[in-house]
């Protein structure tokens, strides 16, 4: 267990903390802000990525590629809330799960009648395609490092629009006090029906950047909305910044457990009993630390301001 | 409530009736296959690949009029365990074509044997099915599920590598897969890696391997997992320096998503779109004119397996009870995709298997490609134990 490894673990460790909290982070919006449990944030983030395997088609060119799917995202998200979600509002947990566990199952489907069951790719931009020697015999893909600058420049966006803007204002406001809002000459369902919009577009968004190094597939995002509730239960639900710090240290966490847990077990016991425990406890860690952090810290690590 | 009872009981005579009178000249036959959900592309290819050849024969095998009843298992052992009584109740299928994954065959298997219902599974081929649960109904037209994975053993072995990582998800089918390329894989196996089912990132494990310096790797990854792995390992830019060896990872069912990153990779397969016969060559041309994209050795199987029944029912005169069955699928004899195909005591398959790799081919397309031939006339290891 040389440090140099340590070094790229740590490295890997925090991309997958910040490939999680661009999915984690729309997720927490909608949650927090409108107080809606919405499972099919994980289609949403496949569409995004199914947008931009469709546009580059079209197009050829990634950039616009990204645009364009963005645009869909954000279309995508507005009508999913006119048809289904916008009823939804102000009803109890269990109706909302219900409903968006249906969404995501006729979702799933439609993506696998439209697009077929094979996966489909994207492709590296060619800008980003290069890659730089981590350790001998271990190239880094250039790429990655966008992933974390996308993730960085998103965390960076939703804070300023959160805390320096009117709209995020509105935003803070409405989530704690929407009659009073309302009352204002604030059309409340308008604000939401946005918060949404972007929530969709920020899924839509991880799914185009996770696509070039992940799978475009249909069920793709099922997997990942577990972490990603996961991400913003131990961050405190509604808490963009608790959703950041709670992505890089579960991506931290997960990584270093699948590196060295077998080896740290192998002190312990028998190589071949340590070959069952080691990756067993490896896939538990971040379940183990959720449930620790509920246990002593109910509202999460960070919980949002006034709630 | 007991007119009701009434009723259905009249209906379900009704049925039974028109079922037991169409049954008395015509094969009905029932797909049980995965179509839908994230594996649903394996699927579909064992269905094209068997489509075509119930085309090739112009819906009749044997010269018998052929009703094919597709229903998808959902990859759902409960959903299939009860499509199967149905297929062989009230559809009366004399023969099930399925499944697509072990762990759903293990749930029907028994059911429609009981029934007396003939089992052709086109690719799910658990170990209990091949060694002491071995039943007369049960045939297999693809391998034995260790059998990719052992290709893989035998062909490090014989390349002399000293030091090879596996890798695998941490459920029984990655044990299994272990077991098989060990089983005749015998130099240092310098770390096994378990990862999660659905595992998307593996950089972590990358770093592992790239710090160890093995001589190659070998892998059992299905599906969108072997997906970014293949991705992932090209990217890291390992693919040129430490070998990377499959099952069931590089296919034509993952090449499309992973092209270029997977051109050069390595897989042990029984079947390769360039194997040189006649049969094969006449597959691949009607599969793509049929559908558009390249077959997979899942499309290959399909085909194969409805080329085994055309020869049975043949041989059989068109004879569909199953003991007639039985013994014409024993010793049909079909020009197989694969060249030589014959029966094991235990109605698997008796083969030659291939590494095979995968490359760009001229039409632009991304395929598999035999290279070497690793076994011939390969059984299995399980066929001792089976007392039919």
């Amino acid at each position: 267990m040389s440090l140099m490894l340590m070094a790229v673990q740590s490295l890997n460790g925090l991309q997958l903390g910040i490939l999680l909290f661009l999915i984690a982070a729309g997720l927490t919006l909608v949650f927090g802000v409108m107080d809606f449990i919405n499972l099919a944030h994980g289609v949403q983030y496949m569409a995004g990525a199914y947008f931009a395997v469709t546009a580059w088609l079209l197009t050829g060119n990634f950039m616009i590629a990204v645009i364009l799917a963005l645009a869909a995202s954000l279309a995508f998200g507005l009508l999913l809330q006119w048809l289904v979600f916008r009823h939804l509002m102000g009803r109890d947990h269990l109706d909302q799960v219900l409903a968006t566990f249906g969404v995501i199952l006729t979702l799933n489907e439609a993506a696998r009648m439209i697009w077929g069951p094979s996966p489909l790719s994207l492709p590296i931009p060619e800008a980003l395609s290069g890659s730089i020697v981590l350790m001998p015999g271990l190239l880094y893909p250039v790429y990655r490092i966008g992933i974390i600058a996308a993730g960085l420049a998103v965390a960076l966006l939703l804070w300023l629009l959160i805390a320096r803007t009117r709209v995020g204002m509105l935003v803070r406001a409405g989530a704690t006090h929407a009659p009073i809002v309302a009352a204002l000459g604030i059309n409340i369902d308008r604000l939401f029906a946005m918060v949404f919009g972007f929530g969709a577009m920020l899924a839509g968004f991880a799914g185009m950047m996770a696509a070039p190094i992940l799978a475009v597939e249909p069920s793709m995002g099922d997997n990942l909305l577990i972490l990603a509730f996961v991400v913003i239960v131990i961050g405190g639900i509604g808490s963009v910044r608790g959703a950041f710090l709670a992505a890089l240290i579960i991506g931290f966490v997960d990584t270093m457990g699948r590196s060295f847990a077998t080896d740290l077990m192998k002190l312990f016991l028998s190589p071949s009993a340590a070959n069952d425990v080691g990756p067993a406890l490896a896939s538990m860690l971040i379940y183990i630390l959720m449930a620790v952090v509920l246990f002593f810290r109910p509202a999460g690590l960070f919980p949002a301001r006034g709630t | 409530m007991k007119k009701f009872g009434v009723g259905a009981l009249a209906f379900a005579a009704a049925l039974g009736i028109a079922a037991g009178s169409a049954a008395a000249d015509d094969l009905k036959i029932g797909m049980m296959l995965t179509l839908s959900g994230p594996a649903a592309s394996l699927g579909k290819h064992v269905q094209d690949g068997f489509m075509l050849g119930l085309k090739e024969a112009d819906g009749k095998f044997g010269g018998v009029a052929t009703e094919v009843i597709v229903a998808d298992d959902e990859l759902k052992p409960d959903v299939a365990v009860s499509k199967a009584r149905e297929l062989a109740e009230s559809d009366k299928v004399q023969i099930v074509v399925g499944t697509v994954f072990s762990n759903v065959m293990m749930a029907v298997a028994k059911p429609l044997s009981d029934a007396g219902v003939v089992v052709i599974s086109p690719n799910a081929g658990p170990a209990p099915l091949a060694g002491q649960g071995c039943s007369a109904t049960y045939f297999n037209t693809a391998w034995q599920n260790d059998n990719n994975h052992e290709v893989m053993g035998q062909y490090a072995e014989s390349k002399g590598f000293k030091k090879v990582i596996l890798m695998a998800p941490n459920y029984q089918a990655g044990k299994d897969s272990m077991a098989g390329f060990k089983r005749y894989y015998k130099g240092e196996v310098a770390d096994e890696i378990f990862t999660q089912l659905g595992q998307l990132d593996f950089s972590a494990e990358l770093a592992r391997i790239a710090a160890a310096k093995p001589d190659a790797v070998f892998t059992f990854m299905p599906g969108g997992m072997g997906v970014n792995l293949v991705k992932q390992y090209s990217q890291a830019g390992l693919t040129g320096t430490i070998p990377f060896l499959s099952a069931f990872t590089v296919d034509e069912t993952t090449l499309p998503a992973t092209k270029d990153d997977a051109v050069g990779m390595f897989a042990g397969s029984q079947w390769a779109p360039n194997l040189d016969n006649a049969a094969n060559k006449a597959f691949v041309e009607a599969f793509r004119a049929a559908y558009g994209y390249e077959p997979s050795l899942y499309a290959s199987q399909g085909y194969d397996t409805a080329k085994l029944i055309d020869a049975a029912v043949k041989a059989s005169g068109g004879k569909l009870d199953k003991d007639s069955l039985v013994k014409a699928l024993e010793t049909a004899s079909f020009d197989s995709t694969r060249g030589s195909f014959k029966f094991n005591t235990n109605h698997f398959p008796i083969q030659d298997f291939y590494l095979v790799k995968a490359v760009k081919n001229d039409a632009g397309a991304y395929v598999t490609e035999a290279v070497e031939k690793v076994f011939t006339d390969h059984g299995d290891a399980y066929a001792e134990q089976c007392k039919m």
